[in-house]
């Protein structure tokens, strides 16, 4: 959280395409000032000292949990039925009944 | 038969003792949902074929007096986040329109399994992003206590369907206070389990650190009986907790007197209305009458959840929300010649303009040169405040606090401000980041009428003290 001129219009356009987002002309400049608006409320955070102060993932580590290197969490890797592939490929939006169907991947 | 009134026990009851049919309170339901939703808008589909199939089970079972299961005939709604077959599953936005899941998620299969009747999929927040259900692309819900009021959010349509008595029971998710939120505004009950207490398996994903499942009721025994239904270990959810689930209704019926309740300081600050601060004090009154022992706790970074929440949640949403793009379900925008035209058309025209900024919020935090700065810096502050939770509860058994600082609010009033809507959420965050449980219970009311709720935090995996204080609180209410 550097203290620079916040987030500008080329920022979003990054950002977008970071996203696989594309906005149209209108939505940029709400976007910015929205993104700008919420990262100042998001600097109050600057004004803790947390030097020394562990990342906190998610809550099962500061339970005493453990890090699961042995898998024992994991369920057994065992063949079981799965889907069948018609009932996915039914919801796809294009499909030959086998493989999903997408436009052409190289652009040049 | 009066459907306001009526109980998880009420219905189960009636088909079990033959005065009604299971199949007679589906139609019921469906009937109520018919002349009622149109205005309300809280359901997104109606499951009829598979309700009037699971009820002729029920029905079948009783008449040959065999042994009922627990939910047995209970109509049930189900939030539109979680995967369930032979209905759509929208997630509240354009981007899923008309994807049919082919399996049913883990918690709507326990359901299935203890005998409830599933009406259909229940509106929310689009990927059940907002605080007021006006984040919906099928249009806001009204909130059925106060018809120009909304609902609360992202689980809306889950609040709002138990307060018109269309369901008797619903199950919602909570991310950062989506379950209690809305169970507040709409004057129901509202539980968020502990993290890992409950399956997700099924879930759309928003935030995976904070996602929950839990159950929204019309009263305290009806949530537990509904989260006994749906807590324990999934082998589909390797988040899930093996720890032994609690006998949380059978635990009701304990007294709450000599249970230590903490009452944090941090939640009686600015900004909360002055009706709801008079009801809490109410609801710790009436509790220390009952024998509790009150006493003030500190939870003392509390001002900094907000902040906190909205770099985790975006950072994870903008990872989560990276599989629809056009290719395998839902929405594809047709006029792309390229694969990389097409998932960016199709996200735009799939996404409303909160998950926009949400995931563009979430993808800038964790963007090259802000991580350190952004995403790192909020998961120190997140061990900060589960460590505020766990000092706390080292000296108390549970806390109590109000659920929202104000009451609903007006359709359209906070839409335009992102940062308005997001401190809405300012004493239901913090508990969402540190993992704990909490249930929002109904307390009174305004002076207009508008639903007031009282929140009750809970250790991480004691639901069954949380929800034996919220039951407390509920005969109390009833007393006076």
């Amino acid at each position: 959280m550097t203290k620079e001129a916040g987030v500008t219009i080329d920022d979003v356009r990054r950002v977008a395409e970071l996203a696989n987002l594309e906005l149209t002309p209108e939505e940029e400049p709400r976007m910015q000032r929205d993104l700008n608006a919420i990262l100042g409320h998001i600097a109050q955070l600057n004004e803790l000292d947390t030097a020394g102060v562990p990342a906190m993932a998610q809550v099962g580590e500061m339970l005493g949990g453990v890090v699961d290197t042995a898998g024992t969490m994991l369920r057994a890797d065992a063949l079981r039925p799965s889907l069948a592939r018609e009932t996915v490929m039914a919801a796809a939006p294009e499909s030959d009944g086998r493989f999903f169907k997408v436009p052409k991947v190289i652009e040049r | 038969m009066e459907l306001e009134s009526l109980t998880i026990d009420g219905s189960r009851n009636a088909v079990a003792s033959g005065e009604m049919t299971a199949t007679a309170m589906a139609e019921l339901h469906f009937e109520k949902i018919t002349s009622g939703d149109g205005e309300i808008n809280s359901f997104l589909a109606l499951s009829r074929e598979r309700a009037m199939s699971q009820a002729a089970k029920i029905d079948g079972m009783a008449a040959k007096g065999e042994p009922l299961p627990v939910l047995a005939g209970v109509p049930v709604g189900i939030k539109d986040v979680l995967a369930m077959r032979g209905a759509p599953a929208t997630a509240g936005s354009l981007i899923l329109k008309g994807y049919m899941p082919p399996y049913d998620a883990t918690v709507v299969a326990k359901l299935d399994a203890a005998g409830a009747v599933l009406l259909g999929k229940l509106n929310c927040d689009e990927f059940a992003m907002g605080s007021s259900n006006e984040n919906s692309a099928y249009g806001p819900v009204l909130n059925p206590r106060a018809l120009d009021r909304v609902p609360g959010g992202s689980s809306g349509g889950s609040a709002a369907a138990v307060a018109a008595s269309f369901a008797v029971a619903t199950l919602g998710t909570d991310t950062g206070g989506s379950i209690r939120q809305p169970a507040a505004f709409c004057g129901v009950v509202g539980v968020l389990p502990t993290y890992g207490r409950v399956s997700r398996y099924g879930l759309i994903a928003f935030a995976s650190s904070l996602d929950r499942v839990g159950p929204l009721a019309k009263n305290v025994k009806d949530a537990a009986a509904v989260l006994q239904t749906i807590a324990g270990k999934d082998v589909m959810d390797a988040t899930s907790s093996d720890r032994p689930v609690d006998d949380y209704v059978g635990g009701l019926v304990k007294p709450v007197e000599g249970l230590r309740i903490g009452v944090p300081t941090e939640y009686f600050g600015e900004g909360l209305d002055p009706e709801i601060r008079s009801a809490i004090d109410g609801v710790i009154a009436g509790l220390k009458m009952a024998g509790c022992a009150v006493q003030p706790v500190s939870l003392p970074h509390t001002k900094y959840a907000i902040p906190t929440y909205y770099v985790i949640a975006t950072a994870e949403a903008s990872s989560n929300l990276s599989r629809f793009d056009g290719v395998r379900f839902g929405l594809r925008a047709e006029e792309a010649n390229t694969l990389s035209a097409m998932f960016r058309k199709t996200r735009d025209a799939g996404f409303g303009a909160e998950v926009k900024r949400r995931i563009l919020l979430g993808t800038y935090a964790l963007s090259a040169g802000y991580y350190d700065a952004y995403y790192r810096k909020a998961q120190q502050v997140r061990t900060l405040l589960t460590r505020d939770f766990l000092a706390a509860f080292s000296e108390v058994d549970v806390l109590v606090a109000p659920v929202t600082p104000t009451p609903a609010f007006k359709l359209g009033e906070k839409t335009d401000d992102p940062i308005q809507m997001y401190l809405e959420d300012i004493y239901s965050v913090a508990a969402s980041l540190a993992g704990i449980c909490g249930v929002s219970v109904p307390c009174g009311a305004t002076n207009d009428g508008l639903p007031i709720g009282v929140q009750v935090l809970g250790k991480h995996f004691d639901e069954a003290t949380m929800l034996r204080v919220a039951q407390a609180v509920e005969t109390g209410q009833q007393r006076a």
